[in-house]
């Protein structure tokens, strides 16, 4: 009996993405828990693993749209290391080898012909023959479900056409440039859910933006003094991040009208310090939530975020890493940003947003000293938040990174 | 007492597969069987010896029949059947003695004498001197089978007799009597009637080699009626006295004198005496050994092939039974493809099959395409005085896959394996046809058939 393998569930608002890859060759022989295709979603890239071991059968190509739940391949565990029988009296049995996957040149006869007048790579067509091969009757239903395909019985031999653009969906752009001037390439679902989410805050969100500057010595100085000790301790760098999340965490005790949000015509207080620390991958901004930020000590908020960055930009984060932030922190200054407007992560109603850290004149006690300072800004939901609580907060943000004291006495 | 990781009992072609396989694989193995020599059935009174048989008598019926037409004179052409036996005792010889090469090189204990289960992990082996103890992990019975017996005309070794003897008539019979028009019974039929025998064949079925296309039986069965064979169907036996065997149809009494009977209608599951109840190994209600899709009895540890168990009992199917289990105990991935389990008649010409018939995919109402070939139409086949018969191949309507093949004509039984090999690689018949086959050979009309199946055959219309 046949395994399917399904597109796993990934939450409540992920109906569908993008079997983006497959790691694994139609009628490969695949272990148990090993990974077999790249998933894109709205949200997130994930991997998709084998249940069982067995022969695998491909029944979607790479790059097509599926579904929560749909059925995108099927093991069978009695052709692969399941062959052998459960008990070998003598040893455990040993997976057979991979099947090699059919090549061009190991097509039969009758499935070359068609190949060659169809269009149809038999490489892209599941094979049901012996190892996964591609039979003439699985290329014939190939053709059938690919009305598409290059005429066939032509008195000449078809030729590839490569001039036969993909239908594009309807473009915005009247008069699109010639190939080599522009390269279009499909959004990701991630890349189409990023602008989507952008755009919808800016839509619903009473959004502004309010601003402040911070000196950094302060915590530069602690850095520098402490930084050797930390690493020895925690085997982790003592970065401005976790200065940062405990400055939020505060803060957002503080002023806890920035740590709520709106569900319909409902005000939720949240009490609990969820943080979303923006990371960028190649693959878009990913927010990975680091949880309850209030009971952890500054080495673990760093080791938390070193994990989530690692895993976003691995592509392995899981949707349970990136739900229920209450508040987000983005730094644009990690590429050198001096000052912007983040936008907020809905349903959060506010984000702090991080700037470059420039050394500067400064006035300090009618003295002009060069300090290095870093413009933070707050981005809220006019809706939730007053501009009297917004700036409060962001003055408590930058009072405790200015003074990281206030962090341990609380005010 | 000897310890084994596997004991195979039986060293017929399932057996001795088994053993050898798994003594490759490194397993240390035990071989037992009754008899002196190894190989069972097959080599020492089935297959074999009847090959050698029907090889001999087929230049003998050239000599007597054809030599002539094909200029050449030969005078007055006789039979010397006691060199004819002895030549097929010395390919029986060859066979057997190449068989106990192997084992010794293999390094498999070959014991000789009869096996019984005293549990599931041992056996008592009773030899002409001596009794021993055996034990092992892993016992394969292939045991085999046995002629069937008429329960109202026993073997009597004489004038009742089983294949064992027809291969061994210390002369010519006048008059012989087949009962059972199966590959057994056709070929010794055949072997005796070339020697000067009269031949009849008595069927209980409406048709002879019954598993085979009504067309391709009716055309065989021409064939050897135009050979000398009387073929008697739907004739149920009814006993046998004083040299003359009675049998009924529609009613009717028949009655056909005969010198000698050899009854051949059919073989069963040799199981006598094994003390299966004492491993817990259970038989099914056709008293065959049961086992699941593994070969694995009831017992565990146990584990039973070939003839003992359900399938068509050919020393092919059960060599790849032997061969997959001795990989399943050795941890390995064995595999078996029940569905492509050739069958030949080897008579002259051959009947040979694989698959699906016509009659059969028609009855189960596939939408099937058939292509047929005559070797009439093939160069080589005319140039060898070979023209009888013709491929058939089924292919499914819509795929094209083959489905099955059915070849009347001689060497048959060398043709049919080309068809086996693409159906198990899913081949359709126009890959068949698009293979390319040496000219001239018998095996083009095979091709022809392939192309026919899409009514492109080039050499016919």
């Amino acid at each position: 009996m046949a395994i399917e393998v399904k597109i796993p569930p990934m939450g409540e608002s992920i109906n569908s993405g993008v079997l983006a890859k497959w790691y694994v060759k139609e009628g490969d022989v695949v272990k148990k828990d090993q990974p077999l295709f790249e998933l894109e979603t709205d949200k997130i890239t994930s991997e998709g693993t084998a249940e069982s071991a067995g022969k695998i059968s491909l029944k979607v190509e790479a790059g097509a749209e599926v579904k929560i739940g749909q059925v995108v391949a099927s093991i069978d565990p009695a052709a692969g290391s399941a062959a052998a029988p459960a008990a070998a009296p003598v040893e455990a049995p040993k997976p057979a080898a991979p099947a090699k996957a059919l090549s061009a040149d190991t097509a039969s006869p009758a499935v070359r012909r068609l190949a060659t007048e169809t269009g149809i790579d038999p490489a892209t067509v599941a094979g049901t023959g012996k190892g996964g091969r591609v039979t003439k009757g699985d290329l014939l239903a190939a053709t059938e479900t690919k009305p598409s395909a290059a005429p066939t019985g032509s008195a000449a031999p078809s030729v590839p056409s490569a001039a036969t653009p993909a239908a594009a969906p309807q473009s915005a752009i009247r008069n699109p440039q010639p190939a080599e001037r522009q390269t279009r390439r499909k959004l990701s679902p991630l890349r189409q859910k990023i602008a989507q989410r952008l755009v919808a805050a800016q839509h619903e969100a009473a959004m502004l933006t309010t601003f402040n500057e911070v000196d950094m010595s302060g915590v530069m100085a602690l850095r520098a003094k402490y930084q050797d000790d930390f690493v020895k301790k925690n085997g982790v760098k003592l970065g401005f991040m976790s200065f940062f999340v405990k400055a939020v965490v505060h803060a957002l005790r503080e002023v806890p009208a920035i740590n709520a949000q709106i569900d319909g015509d409902t005000l939720i207080e949240n009490n609990y310090y969820d943080i979303g620390v923006a990371v960028s991958t190649d693959k878009g901004l990913m927010v990975p939530v680091v949880k309850n930020c209030d009971s952890l000590s500054m080495a673990e908020v760093e080791k938390q975020i070193a994990l989530a960055a690692t895993k976003a930009r691995d592509g392995k984060i899981t949707l349970a890493d990136l739900e229920g932030g209450v508040f987000t922190i983005t730094n644009g200054g990690t590429f050198g940003s001096l000052l912007s407007t983040p936008i907020i992560n809905p349903p959060q109603s506010a984000i702090l947003g991080m700037h470059s850290i420039n050394e500067r004149p400064v006035a300090v006690n009618g003295q002009v000293v060069i300090r290095p300072m870093m413009y933070i800004a707050l981005s809220y939901d006019h809706r939730v938040v007053d501009g009297k609580q917004a700036v409060t907060f962001l003055v408590k943000v930058k009072q405790a990174i200015e003074d990281p004291a206030r962090l341990i006495i609380g005010i | 007492m000897d310890s084994y990781d596997l004991i195979v009992i039986g060293a017929g072609p399932g057996g001795y597969v088994c053993a050898f396989r798994a003594a490759q694989l490194g397993l240390k193995v035990a071989l037992i069987d009754k008899r002196a020599t190894l190989g069972g059935t097959c080599l020492n009174v089935g297959c074999i010896p009847s090959k050698a048989l029907l090889h001999s008598s087929e230049h003998f019926a050239f000599a007597r029949g054809h030599a002539a037409a094909h200029g050449i004179k030969l005078g007055s052409v006789e039979l010397d059947l006691a060199t004819f036996l002895k030549r097929k005792d010395e390919v029986v010889a060859k066979n057997v003695g190449g068989l106990a090469l192997l084992a010794k090189a293999r390094k498999v204990a070959v014991l000789t004498g009869s096996a019984t289960f005293t549990s599931a992990t041992t056996l008592e082996v009773r030899g002409t001197k001596e009794t021993l103890t055996v034990t092992a992990k892993n016992i394969v019975i292939a045991t085999g089978s046995a002629p069937v017996e008429l329960p109202f005309m026993k073997f009597d070794g004489e004038t009742i007799v089983s294949s064992d003897h027809a291969i061994a008539f210390p002369a010519v019979p006048k008059k012989l009597v087949v009962v059972g028009g199966g590959a057994i019974g056709l070929e010794l039929g055949s072997v005796w009637s070339r020697l000067g025998s009269e031949v009849t064949i008595v069927e209980f079925l409406p048709k002879i080699v019954a598993a085979y296309d009504d067309d391709i039986v009716r055309n065989f069965t021409r064939i050897l009626t135009k050979q000398g064979l009387k073929i008697e169907t739907g004739a149920k036996v009814t006993g046998f006295a004083k040299g003359v065997l009675t049998a009924e149809r529609d009613g009717q009494k028949l009655e056909f004198p005969a010198d000698k009977v050899l009854v051949a209608v059919g073989r069963r599951p040799y199981t006598d005496s094994l003390g299966l109840e004492k491993a817990g190994v259970q038989l099914d209600e056709k008293k065959r050994v049961k086992v699941d899709a593994h070969l694995k009895t009831t017992a565990p540890g146990v584990w039973a092939i070939g003839d003992v168990v359900a399938g068509p009992m050919l020393a092919h199917k059960a060599e790849e039974d032997g061969a997959a289990v001795a990989e399943w105990i050795a941890g390995k991935a064995g595999h078996i493809n029940w569905d492509l389990v050739p069958a030949i008649v080897y008579t002259e010409p051959e009947v040979a099959s694989v698959g699906l018939g016509e009659d059969a995919a028609k009855a189960a109402n596939r939408a099937v395409n058939v292509g047929k070939f005559n070797f009439a139409a093939n160069g080589r086949a005319i140039a060898s005085d070979t023209t009888d018969g013709y491929v058939k191949i089924i292919a499914d309507a819509k795929t094209d896959k083959i489905l099955g093949a059915q070849i009347l004509g001689h060497g048959a039984g060398e043709l049919i394996s080309e068809v086996v090999t693409h159906m198990e690689y899913g081949g359709s018949a126009e890959d068949l046809g698009r293979t390319i086959h040496a000219h001239p050979t018998m095996s083009e009309a095979v091709k022809e058939a392939g192309l026919a199946v899409s009514k492109s055959a080039i050499h016919a219309l």
